[in-house]
């Protein structure tokens, strides 16, 4: 019997459960690795060799040199983890959590001044809301799509 | 006899701490969050326990994917800020509680509760933010605390049903300790926020609102809430919430005694990704 999964119709989220922690086992120990002050420095000497010591998939490893969050959540990434090679970077977890978003730092960061983002719209699939997949990227970006 | 005298509720946001620790507090973006906590620094001078119960979830930091338990108890004598990738929190070292905590871990398990014991372990933001929140930077923590770490990073969490009746059976193992402790419980996390994909930022202010309604009126009927309204509602990571319900579960009223007073209730949006709330319950 399947499992019952109640939570795969709200747009713009991925669920961390067991199909996705066993499909990302091997991208979130990398992640766990960097916690130690000498695997940050071994990463950024070398982000290629470094990942090719695990047995992650190609397209995670892709991810994770391109900084693709969203991919990397989709591979069975989760935030928690993936903020790991945030930290390494530099990066806040603001900084994190917008640029899945396509917003540029600033918009994102001035949606969260002006109260977050609203939940109307976004709670199901196929409403109309900022983050359902017919209106990515948001902000700037996808504007300048939208008159491309 | 111990007793549990009160509780407390607070969201654990890591960009709360880095703001404490960079001496941040006063800056604009940051006064109205730390306004709210002047009462609760006051009221834990006046108010001090002998032991915190601190509920909170780490954020792979102590746990990765080698090992992932639905509830943790922190037996040890003390327990290390982590370094969670910035560096350790200049905090002070948490002293905990070792003859409480083996006490409680046993008269829970005793009432089926399966706890995993914990002799070793770094505590992160989840734990310290709060106790900065609550006690400003002193030297030392004012009183020794027993980390009790749930996991709601991996689904399945526990259910708010769950952690509501852990809750109740943490107040019996507390109230069976033969020493006359003054015992408080706290609860963080949350509230509403999400982290990632498309929806990150969503924050749902009535939803916060009515959930801290409901946690102080109604908790039997907040613990039957399911999980994927709080995903939905609160965001993927407000499902944090219920771990208030563990806290709140131990409140006296729930076994037939007085409402609890409500000294203190607060909330703001946002700090950093998060909306900020916080509550101070004192048993009658």
């Amino acid at each position: 019997m399947a499992l019952d999964k109640p939570y795969v119709d709200i747009p713009g989220t991925t669920i961390f459960d067991a199909e996705q922690s066993r499909k990302g086992y091997w991208l979130n120990q990398f992640c766990m690795s960097l916690m130690k002050a000498e695997n940050r420095v071994r990463f950024k000497a070398g982000e290629r060799a470094y990942l090719d010591e695990w047995p992650m998939s190609e397209a995670q490893k892709q991810a994770v040199l391109d900084r693709d969050l969203n991919r990397a959540i989709s591979l069975g990434g989760n935030i928690y983890f993936l903020a790991k090679i945030g930290a390494t970077d530099g990066k806040s977890f603001q900084q994190m959590a917008g640029s899945m978003t396509g917003m540029s730092e600033e918009e994102y960061r001035d949606m969260m001044i002006r109260g977050g983002r609203s939940p109307e719209g976004n709670r199901h699939l196929g409403e109309d809301g900022d983050a359902q997949p017919q209106h990515q990227p948001q902000g700037a970006a996808g504007r300048k799509n939208k008159e491309a | 006899m111990a007793r549990i005298s009160a509780s407390v509720y607070t969201s654990h946001v890591p960009a709360i701490g880095a703001a404490i620790d960079h001496g941040k507090t006063g800056e604009d973006y940051w006064k109205p969050v730390f306004a709210g906590y002047d009462f609760s620094k006051q009221w834990m001078k006046d108010n001090k326990p002998d032991v915190i119960f601190l509920v909170y979830n780490d954020h792979a930091t102590a746990f990765s994917l080698e090992l992932i338990p639905t509830f943790a108890i922190g037996t040890a004598a003390q327990f290390k800020p982590a370094d969670e990738g910035y560096g350790a929190r200049p905090v002070p070292t948490v002293i905990g509680h070792p003859e409480l905590a083996s006490h409680i871990a046993q008269s829970v398990i005793q009432d089926d509760f399966d706890l995993t014991i914990v002799n070793r372990m770094d505590v992160d933001h989840g734990l310290t933010v709060p106790l900065s929140l609550m006690c400003g930077q002193p030297e030392a923590w004012p009183c020794p605390v027993i980390p009790f770490a749930v996991n709601v990073v991996q689904y399945p969490v526990p259910s708010g049903r769950r952690c509501f009746q852990l809750g109740q059976a943490i107040r019996r193992a507390v109230e069976s300790y033969d020493e006359p402790l003054n015992v408080q419980i706290w609860g963080t996390g949350g509230m509403s926020h999400q982290l990632q994909g498309a929806r990150a930022g969503l924050i749902n202010a009535p939803w916060d609102n009515a959930f801290l309604d409901r946690l102080i009126a109604d908790p039997a009927g907040q613990s039957e809430v399911p999980h994927v309204e709080y995903v939905r509602e609160a965001g993927s990571e407000g499902i944090e919430l219920v771990m208030w319900l563990i806290a709140r579960g131990a409140m006296s009223d729930v076994a037939g005694g007085p409402a609890p007073m409500v000294r203190h209730r607060f909330y703001h949006v946002p700090a950093s990704n998060t909306a900020v709330g916080h509550l101070i319950l004192e048993n009658g």
